[in-house]
């Protein structure tokens, strides 16, 4: 109680205040513009930090995140082109509710699932942080392999109506995973001797090309120069019915959860929290036909998971000084500079500091709710800007969003080629959501099999020897098989035996 | 139009002749090849500071990460060389000739300054059996080949080569371990807490958190000397009598055809920065290895690393050339 004190303590300072104001400011503006990410975000504060005390460093750090997180949300609703990737997930659904004049409902029930999650995630990292970072750590690349594998197999949950356009979407995405250095030999793939692509096609420059160009290039491919088409009803009250949101409780909790989960997971962070966060809400929900028209639930889902998984992320950072992902990667780094070794003595050394930790990740989440309809006043007035304004500019700042990721003019190449190949998927049908899942988890699947093989010797039985990666395993494969079981057993009624996978 | 070209060139000539006269005059900028907020980074910074006073310009550090360090690496070599845009350069320029990743070698970079090494270490998981560092390479040498394995860092990276390297001068053949790539050293501490391998070669500040959480000891560093902050941890050279250290490191270099005055102006403002109580409290409270190397030194060093790097890459079968 008293190392809570403390913690009041130290947050509760003219300068601490200051800066999460200012930071929350930031990262609004930076979420809302599409092709700058919560992540670069925070590196463009890094330099910033190095002058604040540690508790002004970490409330910088945190409220950015977690603001920029929800601002993300606020392009994908008026414009569908979301400002940062964790807001991917249910862009189309958010803007459908706010072309149906239901602001509220979008972006409103995205604030508050925001502010829900966070606040779960937060006391998950209150309450069980040491016992969640135990079971972070019991996972080898064994389990990562087969979890990757089922968040791919989660790609055909969100692959649409047509499976067959929706696996080749995922294997163009698997494709582009496999360009660059080999993980395992260093040996170059498909980079056609061009060092810029020796890293890997970055996943940044991807989402700017799949979401924001090739949106721009519909827009400019129906666009007439008149005004024939109506503009977004945006009459609607800022904020959701309480009646919707406890409608949506259930779909709230279990992004909460879910997000937390993945959060404390190192190397799966915010992005892959909201996919599968939305792709289970689509599993559980009464209307899986709304998912990706309009759907209020996906919408909560996904918006509580992201958030959660921010909180969730620093769990496996505190406990052992491993980042659960690329934000508290950034983290870890300002702590030590700042003489703090992430570790468990940080809860006995610096009990105060994790105590102020907490603090701050309440107060920026709670800050979520005014900033919220705040950034909703503001994409209010973007769209009502002429669109000849609007795109030119939105062009401009993804132009900038991918340069400034490595300050390299071959991104934007990846840009436009992406960008290109997307909007004739699009205009064909074809669901983009497989195309990123794929390009961001198969080299997660792929690394994590190689690890494996490595360790295991070449010896296939060690992907099922321990319990969780068993468990992992047949989840996925009855994922996998779910499909076919049905259909089996509608034709062999009577003969149960088929029913059981081959494992 | 040829007119034009010509203003301009005279321009640029005679710009170009009161910069030398009065280098420095405007801004520096600084290139890092890697990430804001990691390692290479920090220090990178705490060195713009220091020469910004040394110098009384702004040095700027601008970040090009991408292509694993090449891309970065690279345009610090094809640069103008008017020592306005200069590089922090790390030890992964030693490795990517013989990895066959770029054209360029260690020593085609003007050496302006080493500023830090950090030693590789020779971490246990907490309950590993191995004591001391001969038992370790006992156990290596008497079991088969894959029995043991390292990770925490990618294949070739300085510390995976600096630990190929400790085998190798005690007589071991470096391929009897198998080393699993990783992302970064804190995955590597993970898979030793898990049991998925039972070295980890990465530096001991960055073992720190798992030392304290009880996961992992080291038994050994691999540095000439036993590191201040760490004095319990024997060097290799103590535990095995024969002389061995490796690691990372880095330092400032420009590219080629710097004019003298230019590069001795740099060097001795790198030095004194090197050398500052500022810069070694900061490396030695943050658990990096501050170094003062001249540009002989740094020269003769970059020789020889790219010599012992090609060697131990031939002889792990990560080198896409013999020479």
């Amino acid at each position: 109680m008293d190392a809570f004190i403390a913690g009041l303590d130290l947050v509760f300072q003219t300068e601490v205040i200051l800066t999460i104001v200012v930071s929350a400011l930031f990262g609004l503006f930076v979420g809302m513009i599409p092709g700058l990410s919560a992540t670069m975000a925070v590196a463009l504060l890094v330099p910033v930090t190095f002058t604040m005390s540690p508790v002004a460093a970490l409330a910088t750090i945190i409220t950015c995140s977690a603001m920029s997180i929800f601002a993300g949300d606020v392009p994908g609703a008026f414009l569908r082109i979301p400002g940062t990737p964790s807001s991917a997930a249910y862009t189309n659904d958010m803007n459908d509710l706010v072309k149906a004049g239901r602001v509220g409902d979008a972006l409103g029930m995205s604030a508050v699932a925001s502010v829900l999650g966070g606040i779960i995630g937060t006391i998950a990292l209150i309450l069980c942080a040491p016992l969640l970072a135990d079971f972070a750590l019991n996972f080898s690349s064994f389990e990562y392999f087969w979890l990757a594998l089922l968040g791919l197999s989660c790609a055909t949950l969100v692959a649409g109506d047509d499976a067959l356009k929706g696996g080749i979407s995922l294997m163009l995405g698997l494709f582009m995973a496999v360009v660059g250095l080999d993980f395992v030999t260093g040996i170059q793939r498909y980079t056609f001797g061009n060092m810029n692509l020796q890293g890997g096609i970055g996943f940044i420059s991807v989402m700017i090309g799949a979401f924001a160009f090739a949106e721009l290039m519909r827009r400019a491919s129906v666009f007439t120069g008149q005004r024939l088409e109506v503009r977004l009803d945006v009459s609607g009250r800022p904020m959701p019915a309480a009646k919707t949101i406890w409608q949506q409780r259930k779909s709230i909790t279990r992004g909460g959860v879910l997000g937390t989960l993945i959060g404390v997971l190192p190397g799966a962070g915010a992005d892959i929290a909201a996919w599968v966060a939305y792709a289970v809400s689509k599993r559980f929900s009464k209307n899986p036909e709304q998912f990706g028209r309009g759907s209020v639930e996906g919408v909560a889902g996904a918006s509580s998971a992201n958030n959660a998984a921010l909180s969730g992320s620093y769990v496996p950072t505190l406990v052992f000084g491993i980042p659960g992902d690329s934000i508290t990667a950034i983290v870890v780094g300002v702590l030590i500079l700042k003489g703090i070794q992430p570790g468990p003595l940080v809860f006995s050394q610096s009990a105060d500091m994790v105590n102020a930790l907490y603090i701050i990740f309440l107060i920026s989440n709670l800050l979520l709710v005014p900033f919220a309809i705040l950034a909703i006043y503001m994409g209010r007035f973007a769209i009502s800007l002429r669109d000849e304004v609007l795109y030119p500019v939105i062009m401009l700042l993804c132009m900038f969003g991918a340069y400034a990721v490595s300050n390299n003019i071959f991104e934007l190449w990846i840009v436009l080629a992406t960008g290109l190949l997307v909007w004739v998927m699009n205009e064909n049908d074809y669901p983009t959501a497989p195309l990123i899942l794929g390009l961001v988890l198969g080299q997660v699947v792929e690394q994590n099999f190689m690890s494996s093989i490595i360790k295991a010797d070449g010896n296939m039985m060690m992907f099922v020897n321990r319990p969780v990666a068993a468990a992992l395993a047949i989840i996925t494969l009855i994922v996998w098989f779910f499909p076919l079981i049905g259909v089996l057993r509608r034709r062999t009624a009577r003969d149960p035996a088929t029913d059981t996978p081959l494992s | 139009m040829m007119k034009k070209l010509m203003i301009a060139a005279a321009g640029i000539a005679v710009s170009a002749g009161t910069a030398i006269a009065e280098y420095p005059e405007r801004p520096i900028t600084m290139i890092v090849a890697w990430n804001a907020g990691g390692g290479t980074d920090a220090i990178a910074r705490v060195v713009a500071a220091g020469l910004e006073k040394e110098l009384g310009v702004t040095v700027n550090v601008v970040n090009k990460p991408g292509g694993g360090g090449v891309i970065g690496h690279s345009e610090m070599l094809t640069t103008r060389p008017d020592g306005y845009t200069i590089g922090f350069a790390s030890a992964e320029i030693a490795s990517y000739y013989w990895a066959g990743n770029a054209q360029f070698k260690a020593t085609d970079f003007n050496p302006i300054g080493l500023v830090n090494f950090d030693p590789s270490a020779f971490h246990v998981a907490a309950d590993s059996e191995w004591q001391d560092l001969p038992a370790a390479l006992e156990a290596i040498k008497s079991q088969p080949a894959g029995t043991y394995k390292t990770s925490g860092m990618g294949a070739g990276a300085a510390y995976h080569l600096a630990f190929a390297g400790l085998l190798k001068a005690n007589g071991v053949d470096p391929m009897l371990v198998t080393h699993v790539p990783s992302q970064g050293a804190a995955p590597g501490f993970q898979e030793l807490a898990s049991g998925g391998v039972q070295i980890i070669p990465s530096s001991l500040p960055e073992g720190l958190s798992m030392m304290q959480a009880e996961r992992s000891r080291p038994i050994a560093v691999l540095a000439e000397e036993r590191l201040a902050a760490f004095p319990d941890v024997p060097t290799a050279t103590e535990a095995t009598g024969v002389e061995f250290s490796g690691g990372t490191w880095r330092g400032v270099v420009g590219p080629q055809g710097l004019e003298a005055e230019v590069a001795e102006k740099l060097a001795a403002a790198v030095q004194a920065v090197a050398t500052s109580e500022e810069f070694t409290t900061f490396m030695n409270d943050k658990g990096f290895g501050a170094a003062a190397y001249n540009p002989e030194e740094f020269e003769a060093f970059l020789a020889s690393q790219h010599t012992s790097v090609g060697e131990i890459m031939n002889d792990l079968g990560l080198a896409q050339r013999q020479e």
